[in-house]
């Protein structure tokens, strides 16, 4: 039988891929796409653990579906910057964005 | 096994597999499509559960948004030449054991928590309708949400205008 920490498990698989991903990859676009899988894992663990602790209310619910609503804005100005600065700049890779440092 | 074990497992192994090869693919446009088969994954998994409307929203604005944005600006930059792991064996190393080490232990916390073992059944009349969604959305007494509804609105209205400010040609 199918319990629903399982769901939390595979959350959690989701969040470490992400967190390799953060940490390896060096194309902004690719870290801003392991950062939707950490974001897409937090999600998906709300709604199991809403499910499973207090499957009546609705808390886990709507924190779901304001985070989603969230995460799409974030990753739209994201990507605004990224074509803001592949248009200045011709390169999007992390380690040579480092005008604004010096 | 019934059928909603065999659709849990199908839906794990697709979110799995796609998840773990979104951040080793090599090629940049097939990491979004990896990881658009992990969010459809999850939007699965919300149907499983019972939130259908959860999983509406997350077909619609992930797949159906996000993902075409990501693609649009692969292709608007030069992502998809760009060679995305050139990093040193000794940092994909490190990488690769601290996600491994958070994950055991996550998985440790997970399994030793001793948390209500519910078992995934077909979803019943506890689960949210879609009249209590709509409700508890504008509604302003003590399960209402309508103040986070409209700070999400005027959010979404300030980046829409960043979003133009910072692309716009100058």
């Amino acid at each position: 039988m199918i319990q629903i920490e399982y769901i939390l498990i595979v959350s959690a698989v989701m969040m470490f891929a992400g967190v390799f991903g953060f940490l390896t990859r060096r194309s902004t676009l690719a870290i801003l796409l392991s950062i939707e899988l950490m974001l897409n894992a937090t999600d998906l663990n709300f709604a199991a653990i809403n499910r499973l602790m207090y499957s009546g209310g609705h808390e886990g619910y709507f924190f779901t579906l304001f985070s989603i609503a969230i995460s799409a804005a974030e990753s739209a100005v994201a990507i605004a910057i990224m074509i803001n600065i592949y248009r200045q700049l011709k390169d999007t890779t992390a380690d040579k964005l480092s005008k604004l440092k010096w | 096994m019934d059928s909603y074990n065999i659709m849990f497992f199908v839906l794990a192994g697709i979110i799995v597999a796609s998840s773990v090869l979104t951040v080793v693919t090599r090629s940049i446009m097939r990491a979004a499509t990896f990881l658009f088969f992990a969010l459809l994954g999850t939007a699965g998994m919300y149907f499983l559960m019972g939130y259908t409307f959860l999983g509406a929203v997350q077909t619609m604005v992930y797949a159906g948004g996000i993902i075409v944005l990501y693609v649009f600006a692969i292709l608007l930059t030069r992502g998809v030449k760009d060679r995305i792991s050139e990093n040193t064996r000794k940092k994909i190393a490190l990488s690769a054991v601290l996600s491994l080490v958070g994950f055991g232990l996550v998985g440790y916390i997970i399994f030793t928590a001793k948390l209500r073992s519910e078992v995934l059944t077909a979803p019943d009349e506890r689960v949210m309708t879609m009249t209590r969604v709509g409700e508890n959305m504008l509604s302003t007494d003590m399960n209402g949400y309508l103040l986070p509804f409209e700070a999400v609105s005027i959010l979404l209205l300030a980046c829409i205008v960043a979003g133009v400010m910072i692309a716009r040609k100058r």
